[in-house]
């Protein structure tokens, strides 16, 4: 096989919680590893707090990971060579709201990353990139010497990925990038982020919570729970066969259009809450909450384990 | 739907809800052309002028302040007196021309002027020194704007700086720079407004002929004063502007396209901060002028014979049964800059702050 894009490995990213003198560590990712080939998408599941976001924002050294190593194309990202690096490795914002400047104008949003890696010789190189970006995106030539504030939140989306593009990466986070929009914009920004993957072979994490939203546009599919990957497949496999008991329960949440099938599901209700990321159970995460628990699993954390096909799934009992 | 027969529609029945096709017309080109137009786009600081000058009481506010500094700046070239001169009629001394009421003459001047000559009206009558009292106020004013409008650029300057490096840093270096923020804070003001002018009038002493000596050094430390106090309120304004500023995604965006901490606090943060640093800075001249005005009544103030707003209302006080329209005058001014200032800008902040589009 060749060489994945992106390869991450034993990303750990702890936050410290200052409690007066003592210092608890908040373990937000916590060893999480996988691989992203070019020009495909891997998406990246789990409930709130359980990390996505975290793990994007530690791969582009947004935060300084704890632990682990993140190699794009085969180098290594350091804090030294990050500069470099932000060229090829770009992020889409949740909140299309606040990710842009009320301040500046659709042009120099979308010229910013221009500016910061002098990709321009001249001021009518610079205006001719930047429509040509939004052209990319469905905007209007005469949107560009409008604020941010003058648009919808679909439109301002597009800005904000007009601006990922700008340096033309091979990788872009998206992050929960169509959780904040309306339905039918969904579905036109999701479209529109594979139409620019077939057209520019960028590759994506996509993280979300909508499990059909991921299903549709990733090849793959990994499910976070407290900082950790307990489940990666392939999207088709993950979703009609699910193995992990807390990916079979987040699937069966997954609301059916159709009232009759609807009806006659059998949906997997967890009992209790998320245990807090600051006083992690021993063993596996999920134990405190899951129907399988045996003692194996409170004495040590399962791995994840390739259960054939690609399908990696990290519990001893399935 | 290009080629809907409207005719083919089933026929709507009584009391249905359908929409009879029939009595909708298309849509030209040029209608739906007016869907996609947005209102013209102008750049940030030409829509916020515009918006400023639609305000009627900022508009009004910036006349009247534009009125009373033009009058300042005119006046002392027109009026043939100084603000400390004692009146005179024929190189004599006129010592009927004492507390004379709006555009009255003393009776020296009435014989005078019976003889011919010509004498500049009394606009706002004299002082019990037998000086013009109008120019006085026109030099009390101007010393309580150029006082409030340096010392606020100094407490600006002062606040912006420290209180963005605060803000941005975080962490211990913000921890340490808010503690030294907080103990000049709770000194008490007024007194150690009133020692620090009292050291600094002994202590300064320039060149005469500079421009600081020209100034007089009562009015140099009262900028020192200001700037050594007022920044702190400054410096904290800031701070917390910069602190929920710095939460936005977008300086998580800027991060990640690669943009240097410096070019973020001057394209992303500052910006975004104008409104309050506006706003403040409109706020502060008021206050300034207002401790200025306090501190000339009390005494402390620029020295005599230089008059300003806040020691021609005390020397008002003394004879305020007889004389009312002495404290009136001056008063009156100090109300017209201070509602005048805090109008444009509270007009400046609803023109400049975009989250207040309507």
């Amino acid at each position: 096989m060749a060489e994945p894009l992106v390869k991450v490995e034993d990303l750990k990213q702890y936050f410290p919680i200052r409690n007066g003198l003592k210092v608890n560590w908040l373990k937000a990712v916590d060893g999480v590893s996988f691989e992203i080939n070019a020009s495909e998408t891997l998406g990246l599941v789990g409930e709130s707090g359980c990390g996505k976001t975290t793990v994007g924002r530690s791969m582009l050294r947004l935060y300084e990971p704890t632990g682990g190593k993140v190699t794009f194309d085969g180098t290594e990202i350091t804090k030294s060579n990050i500069q470099q690096m932000r060229k090829e490795m770009q992020m889409v914002f949740q909140d299309p709201y606040s990710s842009l400047d009320p301040r500046m104008t659709v042009e120099d949003i979308i010229g910013e990353p221009l500016d910061v890696h002098h990709l321009y010789a001249n001021k009518a190189e610079r205006h001719e990139k930047v429509l040509d970006l939004m052209d990319q995106v469905g905007l209007k030539a005469d949107h560009a010497a409008r604020y941010a504030h003058e648009f919808s939140g679909g439109q301002r989306q597009r800005i904000g990925i007009a601006r990922a593009l700008a340096v033309n990466p091979g990788f872009i986070v998206c992050d929960e990038p169509v959780s904040a929009l309306d339905v039918s914009i969904q579905a036109q920004v999701i479209n529109m982020f594979e139409e620019l993957q077939n057209k520019l072979g960028v590759a994506y994490l996509f993280i979300a919570h909508d499990l059909l939203v991921v299903r549709h546009i990733s090849k793959r599919i990994a499910v976070m729970y407290l900082g950790r990957i307990v489940e990666v497949a392939d999207a088709d496999e993950l979703c009609d066969e699910p193995q992990h008991p807390y990916s079979q329960s987040l699937l069966s949440a997954v609301p059916i259009p159709d009232p009759k099938i609807a009806r006659e599901r059998k949906r997997i209700v967890l009992e209790g809450d998320v245990p807090s990321p600051l006083h992690m159970p021993s063993g596996c995460p999920f134990r405190t909450r899951c129907r399988y628990a045996t003692e194996k699993c409170a004495l040590e954390r399962p791995e994840l384990t390739d259960r054939g096909g690609d399908h990696f799934v990290a519990c001893w009992n399935k | 739907m290009e080629n809907y027969d409207v005719n083919k529609m089933p026929k709507k029945q009584f009391l249905s809800a359908q929409i009879d096709l029939s009595k909708f017309e298309k849509a030209t080109d040029e209608e739906k052309q007016q869907q996609d137009i947005m209102g013209e786009s102008t750049t940030f600081f030409k829509d916020g002028m515009k918006k400023l000058l639609k305000n009627p009481l900022a508009v009004a506010s910036m006349i009247v302040l534009l009125f009373v500094i033009t009058v300042i700046i005119v006046a002392p070239m027109i009026v043939p007196y100084s603000y400390e001169e004692i009146l005179t009629v024929n190189g004599k001394r006129d010592k009927g021309a004492k507390n004379l009421k709006p555009f009255t003459y003393s009776k020296e001047e009435q014989k005078f002027i019976a003889n011919g000559g010509e004498r500049f009206p009394h606009i706002m009558g004299t002082d019990e020194q037998c000086r013009d009292y109008f120019i006085r106020v026109v030099y009390g004013t101007r010393v309580s704007l150029i006082v409030g409008f340096f010392a606020s650029i100094i407490v600006l300057i002062i606040g912006m700086i420290y209180g963005s490096i605060s803000g941005y840093a975080g962490g211990r270096v913000d921890l340490f720079m808010m503690r030294v923020v907080d103990l000049i804070y709770s000194l008490p003001d007024m007194l150690v407004i009133i020692l620090l002018s009292v050291v600094f009038t002994n202590v300064l002493s320039f060149k005469s002929g500079s421009f600081l000596a020209a100034l007089g050094t009562n009015m140099v430390s009262m900028f020192m004063v200001f700037g050594l106090l007022y920044w702190v309120t400054m410096a904290r304004l800031i701070r917390a502007e910069i602190l929920s500023i710095k939460e936005n995604d977008y300086i998580l965006a800027a991060k990640s396209v690669g943009a240097s901490p410096v070019s973020i606090i001057k394209k992303h943060i500052l910006p975004n901060c104008l409104s309050v640093i506006i706003i403040s800075t409109a706020l502060q001249i008021p206050s300034a002028i207002f401790t200025e005005s306090y501190l000339s009544f009390v005494g402390l103030g620029v020295q005599a014979p230089m008059p300003s707003l806040g020691s021609l209302a005390n020397a008002a006080r003394e004879g305020l049964q007889s004389y009312p329209y002495k404290l009136v005058f001056p008063a009156l001014m100090i109300c017209l800059i201070v509602l005048s200032l805090n109008l444009i800008g509270d007009g400046l902040r609803d023109a400049f702050d975009p989250k207040l589009k309507r």
